[in-house]
């Protein structure tokens, strides 16, 4: 049953391009799909260390920072620059893990919240590197070349998809296999109770400022695949709304479940985007923070984690 | 050295309306434990009332300032019933989690009432500054400087001073034995909080006039409250004056000799030195850090 739902999730999503023929539904799924590796990797942290980073938007922004840089700059090819886009963040989220992973609860939240603000205050001000406010246009397309076979260039939108698709697999099945391994059981014990994990043998702050290295790792790589799409970065990638909305998916969707902050992800890139229509952005970030405090207050373990009790229970 | 005596005027006047922000933030963080990142909402509110008031009742400037405080008090008051009553023993990051909500469901409302576009407050302050020997400085800061003053003696004499106050203390160290005692545990945590979003809209009312009001002037202003009370300790209420003053001359002064672009990272730098290097804050005696 489980399998067969898998399967069917899966070729429904490999098969969109085929049948989304509408660019605009297809760039929505897209984002979408950013969307849930960003998601993924705020849970990793917020889900199973049960520490909030608000400043999540800071390793996006790096990411995207990274290749836009390496590929505009120094004309260095997409694939460089999205291990790039994920490597530098890990390494910064390894640093700040080191240093801010002495703290627990609002301490490390503030902490996140200062860095990201700082680094956003650097990127506006540090012209000679990143542009300032004007940011880097010209984000190359990302080109797939094999020896023998002609330059596959993933400029159109069913393309990226794919791309995009292949990341979001890739981290859910790196997520996966992280929690299912000794790491993983370290994690969540450290989450249920510290002391007695560290009682046990359990380094809690080896495990913790691992996750937040994968954690930050993942998030610019969604900040690379950005960059590449969008092919455009400016200093708009650390604005705090990214932040906000990676909070909302995992939450809304079910922190510490692998399959909750991809489907709150889904939910909330298409759903703001079915009522664009209907109503403006600022309706929407409003209409995000109503529904982060009602979410809280009446289903507080997220969609997913809900709806597979009430199955269960029937 | 005239340069230097200026920007330290500057900053100690503009630290004050900061000690405000952190004595506010530091009444709800540091007693109720909670993690308040809409105080720089009610801080929004309290900017935005003064302006309707003045500008679109005409009210006087003077009667407008109290008006802006009453309205953030009561708006805290309701917020309090609302959202905190009702999730009172839930975990300390689902209510952290709810005034990350409330902050950005706030912030939005702010911005589909009023608009984008950064509204200034009229006051009736002479805009010529007065000269004091190498110094100079308006008369709008001064009034701020000294309300400001004012409302954090009076909020310190409340707590310290007054049967409230204590019933304030009391519930906060010991929820049970307060109630034992005839202390009305549940209006206690309304009261505390309203006073802490007075506070928060009182500092709003008077930097409105002097800066802009805009909907996303909160951001910064939660991020100096909490640096603020990081510097001072947390729930230290003279450890919160005394911070503001200290974030208010390092931001004048970072502005002045290292680069105005980075003068807002000097509450994020405070944030991240001070939690590394000595959390317990600068001015207390006693290590505690949750």
């Amino acid at each position: 049953m489980k399998r067969l739902a898998v399967v069917v999730v899966l070729a429904v999503a490999a098969s969109a391009p085929a049948w989304v023929w509408n660019p605009y539904h297809l760039h929505t799924l897209i984002m979408a799909g950013i969307f849930a590796v960003l998601a993924l990797s705020l849970n990793l942290l917020l889900g199973y260390t049960g520490q909030l980073s608000l400043g999540h938007a800071a390793f996006f922004g790096i990411g995207a920072y990274a290749t836009a840089l390496l590929t505009v700059k120094l004309e260095w090819s997409p694939w460089i620059g999205l291990g790039a886009a994920t490597l530098v963040p890990a390494v910064t989220g390894w640093v700040i893990g080191r240093l801010a992973l002495k703290l627990r609860g609002a301490y490390f939240v503030l902490l996140t919240i200062s860095f990201a603000g700082v680094i956003s205050l650097v990127s506006v001000n540090w012209m000679d590197l990143t542009n300032g406010p004007l940011g880097l246009p010209g984000v190359p397309p990302v080109e797939i070349a094999l020896p023998g076979l002609p330059r596959l260039s993933l400029r159109t939108k069913s393309a990226y998809y794919y791309l995009v698709f292949a990341a979001v697999v890739g981290c859910y099945l790196v997520c996966l296999a992280l929690i299912r391994s000794r790491v993983g059981r370290a994690l969540i014990a450290l989450r249920e109770n510290e002391a007695l994990a560290e009682s046990v043998g359990i380094d809690g702050t080896h495990y913790l400022v691992l996750a937040a290295m994968m954690s930050a790792g993942m998030a610019g790589l969604g900040g690379g695949l950005y960059a590449h799409y969008t092919r455009f970065v400016s200093p708009e990638v650390f604005l705090f709304s990214y932040t906000v909305t990676m909070v909302i998916m995992v939450v809304a969707g079910g922190k510490g479940t692998l399959a909750g902050p991809v489907v709150g992800a889904v939910i909330f890139t298409v759903l703001p985007e079915a009522l664009r229509a209907l109503t403006s952005w600022q309706w929407q970030m409003l209409l995000y923070g109503i529904l982060l405090i009602v979410v809280l207050f009446f289903m507080p373990k997220g969609i997913v984690p809900t709806l597979l009790e009430g199955r269960r229970r029937a | 050295m005239e340069q230097l005596l200026q920007h330290l005027l500057n900053g100690l006047l503009l630290g004050a309306t900061y000690s405000l922000l952190g004595v506010g933030l530091t009444l709800v963080f540091g007693l109720m434990n909670v993690v308040n990142f809409a105080h720089g909402e009610f801080y929004t509110l309290g900017a935005y009332a003064v302006f309707a008031a003045l500008v679109g009742a005409s009210i006087d400037f003077f009667v407008a300032i109290p008006l802006a405080v009453m309205v953030g008090a009561a708006a805290g008051a309701i917020c309090e019933r609302c959202l905190l009553r009702p999730l009172r023993g839930a975990s300390i990051d689902t209510i952290m989690l709810v005034m990350i909500g409330l902050w950005i469901a706030m912030q939005n409302a702010e911005l589909l009432g009023w608009g984008g576009v950064a509204k200034s407050v009229p006051t009736p302050f002479p805009s010529r500054p007065v000269v004091f020997g190498p110094v100079s400085v308006s008369l709008l800061r001064i009034f701020v400087f000294l309300v400001s003053a004012a409302l954090i003696l009076g909020a310190h004499l409340l707590l310290a001073r007054t049967k409230l106050g204590r019933a304030m203390r009391a519930t906060f160290q010991d929820r049970e034995t307060a109630a034992l005692m005839g202390v009305q545990v549940e209006r206690i945590h309304t009261v505390t909080f309203a006073l802490g979003a007075g506070l928060a809209a009182a500092a709003g009312a008077l930097l409105g006039p002097v800066f802009l009001v805009y909907p996303s002037m909160g951001d910064l202003a939660s991020l100096k409250a909490f640096s603020v009370v990081i510097l001072g300790g947390l729930g230290n209420f003279v450890g919160a004056a005394l911070g503001g003053l200290v974030l208010g001359v390092a931001e004048e002064l970072g502005a002045g000799y290292v680069s105005s672009g980075y003068r807002d990272a000097v509450g994020f730098i405070i944030i991240v030195a001070v939690l590394l290097l000595r959390p317990s804050g600068l001015f207390a005696r006693a290590e505690r850090v949750g």
